[in-house]
């Protein structure tokens, strides 16, 4: 129970000191240092627990749930200042009545407000440990340089990097806290704490965009926290049979049709938080913020806080109409926002949303629910954060250099900063190739939707099918134009920040080892825990398992052919019909004069632009989640 | 082992013909005549392409066009001049944009007279193409074990 | 009898270019007789294919070997899986893999024609890759096996429950070999108005190589179409014959179309299968209650 709390209250503490640290240096160290602790004892937990399946700790209860309604009342005055400063009612008013419901709560069902046990460890709450403390750590590691350089390059935006960091370590405790409570108040404090952070550091540059996005984001998670709540008066209501607010009790209870509606609720909770349609606006906008944030809120924290909790209550879900709806929201959302990418040039916003598309993908795991099922939700879990964090990241590199996040001018980045567009490559392929992460969760979710009750599955396979192809699509002509062989163009990978590396190699390797290692995740987390669920486990087949890793193998050794090419070949331009050409693509043109040949990349927005696709999209998704509740309610 | 004569990909270029010896060439394609029974393809890509073909003479514009497409064809290679006009500028060599035959600018290997040249003619060009393409392809082979030859000797001296 | 995926595995390896290669020269010698011409000589493919190797070897760039190797080696790996006896899935995404490399080839040249090429042949990919993936489920649906060695072993007729299935992966077998009116990134035919599209930068050895991954492709392709009649293996061979001279005559009859007609074919395809398959999972169902 150490390590829980430790990870709980540490990076509080960094959070605290960090208030203090002025120097970039000195914040450098702190950062690193910690980063390394929280990295640390995350592996450690994993040693310690992983094959000891759930453990539960009773931790203190009352004065800490007291504390926590204290700070929630706080945040809530807090929410309702900003909103006053900033005039943005919906905000004030879903502060007010969620403390309102709090306060409901606590004065109604004191009695059945209480847990046995307030934390506890599983496997799969050492899996989101693991992504949390390393992953998020080593975004932190990588903020305190790129935020020094961020604000050089932004002079008019206010310097409050030692808030800056202090959120940040916030909300790395904030997603401890979230993960390890089996305590349904607890989590329901943390997952507050989550939005109220991802609200300061989306608002952080001040500027009008970036203060009207952060309320959006606050606002579109506060209606999922209120829904959370009414959630939890239910739950306590109804405390003799369905558990109450302890989420092991919940998860067993006897009664599916009573926790069916708080699941839906808390479902429709996750799905605000993962940013699924209709709420996907707000992750969108959250890319005002410094890159870090964008990769922190995607990969590591915030939305898998979302998905966290949908495949948590993915065994309710689990064959009831309820759950197809929630499912049915999430595959939508993969097909609808993969298909949007296609038209977006800004990297960030392709990146944000293939993350929309992959949490959907998960949701759509996490509402059917059927065990072949969750283990694939936490496979593309594990995946998507590693890949999505390295592109992030890298994304933030190549800004910085280029001075520019527009894909077509990641031209020939090959060329202008070879080691990342390596990496960058190798996480794109992580998105969408065999036989990296993403694809062998398709892969089994395919072969998992298969099994599922006839009209049900195929709509989700068709999903899924359509999806996939898509998604190939987008993510291949990124690849496309990274690895163009552009001429007469100067390297420009130098200047950026030697630290920064550090955390961009380490998070390269992790998407390799993630391929390499997946069986053996698999095998001592994944499996496990869905056999404790479900008394049944997937596991893929031997035989393709050796595929992979020999495929794996191959794309590794395949590079040492470059050495084979190296000498003889001739080297001409490329063809331009008969004119004569320079390799940087300038021709004789027409009245003398040179010109220049430029490739662009199609992006079909006529087909699959944002404002054709987004409102039958959302529209959809509404009524599905509309019907989940009417569904649920129904049950009961 | 000689696929070379087997299978040429041609690359027709108009010059400034006069259309006539095109229409001949694309004769060649039809069902009367039908090259493709020589493994002929006429492919549209100077990068994929053996024997350069080209109607009609050089002029002042396209004198950089015909020398660019003659760089990017991969050895061996030939060029077959069609007609009166590729061998010498034909009618329209008194004009005052016309340069001269296509040997003005890059080496022509064969000549087909004509004007226009007949099909029977253009595919007797080619056939006699064929035969210098492996002369030339023979003598890059050679060239290149030399070449060969004289690396490992020089290897193995270093190693020695 | 643990081993025989490996002689299958083999086999292709070996065989597949022999096959493919003689499947292309028949192609063409019948696509002549179409057209009232004599045709080259069956042999003609390796002929090609032979000459190309003896050309100089150019580039634009040096990557643009390694990505077509890849691209070579990943097809001929997708193959040997399917003849092993495979799961379907991992072998339809090994595929994909395969054209990726392909089109990255295209994109690291730099070359404006390629460029468009590669662009198209993303399209075709994403037009193609639904009905690719429903075809495999609509396979598991009749037989409860992704596996290949499963599948064609099986003694239900496929095809009586799969014709949609069998129409869409039809639409799509024609993209797949690049036959009009689907073959927009390049094809066979002379003169386009984008040169040679995705292969127009490649030449020598690296186009030959392309070529035959297009042989193992054919073979695998075929293999697939196989699967449908897989249990009757006479009517499986002869199905597929005939399957391929519809592609040779469909190829000879139409005009390449633009993409987005392209693209709406293939995803139309996969309307019919899913079509289909919801038909299909309706009668097993009645069927699993009637019995129950
Ligand atoms: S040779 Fe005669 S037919 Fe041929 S291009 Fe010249 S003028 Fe025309």
């Amino acid at each position: 129970m150490q390590t829980l709390l430790f990870l709980i209250l540490f990076p509080i503490l960094v959070a605290c000191l960090l208030l203090f640290v002025k120097r970039t240096t000195l914040r450098y160290a702190v950062v690193a240092l910690s980063a390394l602790a929280i990295g640390g004892a995350s592996i450690y937990l994993l040693m310690r627990y992983a094959l000891e399946g759930a453990v539960y700790f009773a931790a203190p209860s009352e004065t800490v749930s007291l504390a926590m309604v204290a700070i929630e009342m706080g945040l809530a005055l807090f929410i309702i200042y900003m909103g006053a400063k900033f005039r943005n009612y919906p905000a004030i008013a879903l502060a007010v009545i969620q403390a309102a419901l709090v306060v409901y709560l606590e004065a109604t069902f004191s009695g059945s407000l209480h847990a046995v046990n307030n934390l506890f460890i599983d496997q799969f709450s050492i899996i989101m440990a693991l992504i949390i403390g390393i992953i998020g750590s080593l975004i932190a590691v990588y903020a305190v340089r790129y935020m020094e350089t961020y604000h050089h390059h932004h002079p008019e935006v206010r310097n409050r990097q030692k808030m800056f960091f202090f959120v940040i370590f916030v909300f790395l405790a904030a997603m401890f806290g979230l993960v390890f409570s089996n305590n349904l108040m607890w989590v329901f404090f943390f997952w507050e704490i989550t939005t109220i952070t991802s609200f300061l550091l989306i608002g952080y540059s001040e500027t009008e965009e970036a203060t009207n996005n952060a309320f959006r984001a606050l606002v579109m998670n506060l209606l999922g926290g209120v829904a959370f709540v009414v959630a939890l008066i239910i739950l306590a209501a109804t405390e003799a049979t369905s558990g109450g607010i302890d989420l092991a009790r919940v998860l067993a209870s006897s009664d599916a049709a009573i926790i069916l509606l708080p699941a839906a609720l808390i479902g429709f909770a996750g799905i605000t938080k993962a940013a699924l349609m209709p709420f996907s606006s707000w992750l969108l906008g959250a890319m005002v913020a410094p890159t870090p944030v964008s990769a922190l809120l995607h990969s590591s924290t915030m939305v898998k806080a979302g998905v966290y909790i949908l495949v948590r209550f993915s065994p309710v879900f689990a064959g009831t109409l309820a759950g197809f709806s929630i499912g049915l929201v999430g595959a939508v959302t993969f097909v609808v926002a993969s298909a949007i990418a296609i038209s977006q040039n800004n990297a960030k916003l392709v990146l944000a949303y293939s993350t929309i598309a992959n949490l959907g993908l998960i949701a759509a795991c996490a509402g059917v629910g059927t065990y072949m099922l969750v283990w694939a939700a936490i496979l593309l879990i594990i995946f998507h954060a590693v890949a999505k964090a390295l592109l992030f990241l890298g994304t933030g590199a190549i800004e910085h250099r280029i001075g520019s996040r527009d894909i077509e001018d990641m031209e020939g980045l090959i060329v202008r900063m070879p080691r990342m567009a390596v990496m960058m490559f190798i996480g794109i392929a992580g998105m969408f190739l065999a036989p990296f992460g993403m694809l062998i969760s398709k892969w089994a979710a395919i072969e998992a939707f298969v099994q599922v009750q006839a009209p049900f599955g195929l709509i989700f396979i068709a999903l899924l099918a359509y999806g996939s192809a898509i998604t190939v699509f987008f993510w291949a002509k990124w690849m496309g134009k990274l690895v163009a062989v552009t001429r007469n163009q100067e390297r420009v990978e130098k200047g950026f920040f030697e630290e920064s590396w550090g955390p961009l190699y380490i998070i390269t390797g992790l998407v390799i080892a993630a391929v390499l290692l997946f069986p053996v995740i698999s095998s001592i987390l994944i499996e496990p825990y869905v056999l404790a669920i479900y008394g049944v486990t997937a596991l893929m087949a031997q035989a393709n398992v050796a595929i992979m890793l020999l495929m794996m193998a191959l794309l590794l050794i395949l590079p040492v052919s470059f050495l084979l090419f190296r000498r003889s070949a001739k080297r001409l331009p490329a063809y331009m019909g008969g004119r004569p050409a320079t390799p940087d693509l300038h021709f004789a043109g027409s009245l003398g004069l040179t010109r220049e040949a430029q490739t662009r990349n199609y992006y079909l927005a006529e087909y699959f632009g944002e404002a054709k696709l987004f409102l039958p999209g959302a529209v959809v998704c509404t009524v599905l989640i509309l019907a989940s509740w009417v569904l649920a309610g129904v049950a009961l | 082992m000689a696929f070379l004569k087997r299978s040429p990909w041609i690359l027709h270029y108009d010059a400034s013909s006069c259309n006539g010896c095109d229409i001949e060439v694309l004769a060649c394609l039809t069902p009367l005549y039908d090259v493709e029974r020589f493994g002929i393809i006429n492919t549209g890509n100077p990068k994929h392409a053996d024997i350069l073909l080209i109607t009609g003479g050089i002029n002042a514009q396209n004198r950089e066009v015909v020398e660019n497409i003659y760089e990017q064809i991969p050895e061996p290679k030939v060029v077959v001049a069609v007609g009166a006009c590729a061998a010498t500028g034909g009618v329209f060599r008194e004009c005052y944009n016309i340069v001269g035959g296509i040997d003005k600018v890059i080496p022509v290997d064969v000549y087909v007279p004509g004007c226009a040249a007949r099909p029977e003619q253009i595919i007797d060009g080619v056939v006699t193409a064929l035969s210098i393409l492996e002369e030339k392809r023979a003598k890059m082979t050679g060239a290149a074990r030399i070449k060969e030859d004289a690396r490992h000797a020089e290897q193995a001296g270093e190693s020695t | 009898m643990t081993w025989t995926w490996l002689i299958g595995a083999v086999l292709f390896l070996v065989l597949a270019p022999v096959v493919g290669g003689l499947i292309a020269g028949v192609d063409r010698k019948i696509t002549a007789r179409m057209q009232g011409r004599v045709g080259p000589p069956l042999l003609q493919p390796f002929y090609d294919v032979g000459k190309l190797f003896e050309k100089e070897s150019v580039v634009v760039t040096t990557a643009q070997n390694f990505y077509v190797l890849a691209y070579l080696i990943f097809i001929a790996l997708s193959g040997a899986l399917f003849f092993a006896g495979g799961d379907l899935l991992l072998i339809i995404f090994a595929f994909t893999l395969a054209h990726v490399f392909l089109v990255l080839g295209a994109y690291a040249v730099h070359s404006p024609y390629s460029h468009i090429g590669a662009e198209r042949e993303l399209i075709q990919l994403m037009a193609y890759e639904p009905m690719i993936i429903l075809a495999a489920v609509g396979l598991y649906m009749i037989t409860n096996s992704f596996y290949v060695a499963d599948i064609a072993v099986t003694t239900i007729p496929a095809i009586l429950y799969l014709p949609g299935v069998f129409l869409g992966f039809a639409t799509i077998l024609t993209i797949k070999l690049r036959k009009s009116p689907f073959d927009i990134s390049t094809s066979h035919h002379a003169h386009q108005e984008i040169v040679k599209g995705i292969t127009t930068e490649f030449s020598g050895s690296t186009l030959a190589q392309v070529e035959i991954a297009h042989w193992y492709e054919n073979v695998f392709l075929l293999g697939f179409v196989y699967l449908f009649f897989a249990w009757n293996p006479v009517i499986g061979i002869i199905a597929v014959v005939v399957t391929y001279l519809a592609e040779i005559f469909i190829d000879n009859v139409t005009a390449r179309v633009r993409w987005q007609a392209a693209l709406k074919s293939g995803w139309f395809a996969a309307v019919i299968g899913i079509v289909n398959l919801a038909i299909l999972a309706y009668i097993l169902g009645y069927m699993m209650t009637g019995g129950a």
